[in-house]
């Protein structure tokens, strides 16, 4: 009888272990496979973030900063966009920024740029530029000298 | 393609699709030198120029150097100022480059590569001081129009090149000739191609000055991109505005030439003086031939503290368009008592004059150093500002630099 139970045992023994080796093979096989499609095991890992696909200098392309249009420097005040879209196409604000004047001499400008820097008629616009100009960038009286400003002191050492 | 390259042209087409227009040669941009719209466009590195340069416009580009830059004897490209009237051409094909010499007074129409010129004539070297006809425009009341410049838009390099009047004679001057007017490669601000820029020029006595060269070098290397590779006209002592870049053309004319730039009020001055702020009619305005006598102290630079008892040496440059200086001077109490500098001859005709001093304060406290140049005529640097124009021209005021004795 002992004979016999410890064949059964053995059996039973041998159908476990070719069970889990068969539960073990269908297993990897099945990794192997979704390895194939899924080399990354995406699936197990939280959803990726979602990429923003905006574009920053489009956005901000008009930004203004402290009062000021970023992009050419000028006051944010009445007429800004209008003088933006006018009047910074052929030449920087840069030029706007460093002159002066009052009406006449700005209205006197810009006939001369009609005249010889193909500029066009601006219709309605040129009162909204000048008064944009004049308000926001007049002429300083400064005399016929002024003083020496914005002096940048510094230690100079002399080799005797 | 790089990612840079890539990044380049798509900007470049969208840039050409946002203005309208193709941006010719786009892909042949000088190495560096991107449009503006590009963020980062840095002019300092697309050019070569000192970090203190100070860039008063970016389109058309013009910057200007502090006169403590100006330091070096013969100025390097670093600290030379920028002018431009329109945009910087958009492709050198250095091969195929030509100077072609026409107009109403010119025997034979001729065309001459960058060889031929460099090959048929005698080449000299000459230092000339080369001065924006507006340095010093920022102090002008009531303000003038244009780009503000300070001190900083003069500079004395060496040029190499051939005699503009060799080459005239070569083609022939008919005897009624009166002007030259060169043109160039450069582009007009609106991009219209009928239109150009500048177009300037002088009379021909001034054609014919042994100094007046076309340049094909600049401290003894090709010329900068942006100083008028590869061939400039360099006429020393007049305004720079003269001294054409990117030359592709001169054209010897029987009348005062026309070009853009040389008629109404453009680098030019009321024949007889106004008070500041009137108007002046195109008519009564005349050109601008040699600059003014004057002086610029480049060290120290200006905001030197220094100690009780110290004498501090001073030195700068001077120079008087067509004329030498004769005297410098400075002024240690603001022109009651001036001083007699040790100047230096030029080192040819039209190069400016180097000049020293040793200061010495009576005691403590703030002093500005006012520095005046005197030419050979007698006449000398006003302390103010000198007569007002409508375009604030020839502003030779003394330049002076503050110093506090500690």
């Amino acid at each position: 009888m002992a004979r016999e139970d410890d064949f059964v045992r053995i059996v039973k023994r041998a159908v476990q272990l070719v069970s889990i080796a068969f539960i073990m093979v269908i297993f990897s096989g099945g990794l192997l496979i979704y390895y194939i499609a899924d080399p990354d095991f995406s699936v197990f890992r939280s959803a990726p973030e979602i990429v923003k696909n905006t574009v920053d200098t489009v956005d901000d392309f008009d930004k203004i900063e402290n009062g000021i249009h970023v992009r050419t420097g000028l006051v944010d005040a009445e007429g800004l966009m209008t003088v933006v879209n006018n009047c910074t196409y052929c030449h920087s604000a840069k030029i706007i920024l460093q002159n002066k004047m009052n009406a006449e001499r700005w209205n006197a400008t810009i006939k001369w740029m009609q005249e010889t820097q193909n500029l066009g008629d601006l219709g309605s616009n040129q009162e909204v530029i000048v008064n944009y100009l004049v308000t926001n960038y007049p002429p300083k009286v400064v005399g016929r000298r002024e003083n020496l400003t914005n002096i940048d002191w510094y230690e100079l050492e002399i080799n005797k | 393609m790089k990612r840079r390259d890539f990044v380049k042209k798509a900007t470049l087409s969208w840039l050409a699709s946002a203005v309208g227009a193709e941006i010719v040669f786009g892909a042949k941009l000088p190495e560096g030198y991107q449009p503006l719209a590009l963020q980062d466009a840095d002019p300092f590195k697309m050019f070569n120029k000192n970090k203190d340069m100070v860039v008063l416009n970016d389109q058309p580009w013009n910057m200007e150097a502090q006169a403590h830059l100006l330091d070096d004897d013969i100025t390097p490209n670093a600290n030379m100022f920028i002018r431009n009237n329109g945009l910087v051409p958009e492709n050198i094909d250095v091969k195929n480059w030509t100077l072609t010499i026409d107009g109403e007074s010119v025997v034979n129409k001729k065309t001459y590569t960058l060889a031929d010129l460099k090959s048929k004539f005698e080449q000299h070297t000459y230092q000339l001081t080369i001065e924006c006809g507006g340095n010093g425009r920022s102090e002008f009341n009531p303000p003038a129009k244009g780009n503000q410049w300070t001190v900083g838009a003069v500079h004395c390099a060496s040029w190499t090149g051939v005699r503009l009047r060799d080459v005239l004679k070569d083609a022939g001057i008919k005897s009624n000739a009166v002007y030259i007017g060169f043109h160039a490669a450069d582009l007009h601000l609106s991009r219209d191609p009928g239109k150009e820029p500048i177009s300037r020029g002088c009379p021909m006595s001034k054609a014919l000055q042994d100094e007046t060269l076309l340049a094909f070098q600049m401290n003894g290397a090709d010329i900068p991109f942006i100083h008028g590779y590869p061939l400039r006209l360099v006429a020393g002592g007049w305004p720079a505005s003269v001294s054409g870049k990117w030359l592709n053309r001169i054209s010897i004319r029987n009348k005062v030439h026309d070009g853009s730039k040389m008629t109404g009020d453009a680098y030019r001055v009321p024949c007889k003086p106004v008070a500041p702020g009137e108007t002046v009619k195109d008519e009564d305005m005349c050109i601008i031939e040699s600059m003014p006598v004057k002086s610029v102290i480049t060290y120290p630079k200006s905001g030197a503290m220094i100690k009780e008892g110290t004498p501090l040496d001073i030195r700068g440059h001077a120079w008087a368009g067509e004329l030498e200086v004769a005297t410098m001077e400075y002024s240690i109490d603001f022109g009651s008592t001036w001083h007699t500098c040790e100047l230096k001859k030029p080192a040819n005709r039209l190069a400016w004059q180097h000049f020293n001093a040793k200061v010495e304060f009576p005691q403590k406290g703030y002093y500005e150093i006012w520095a005046r140049a005197i030419d050979a005529r007698g006449v000398a640097q006003p302390m103010l500002v000198p007569g007002w124009n409508p375009k604030g021209y020839l502003n030779n005021a003394c330049h002076r630099i503050a110093v506090k004795v500690n």
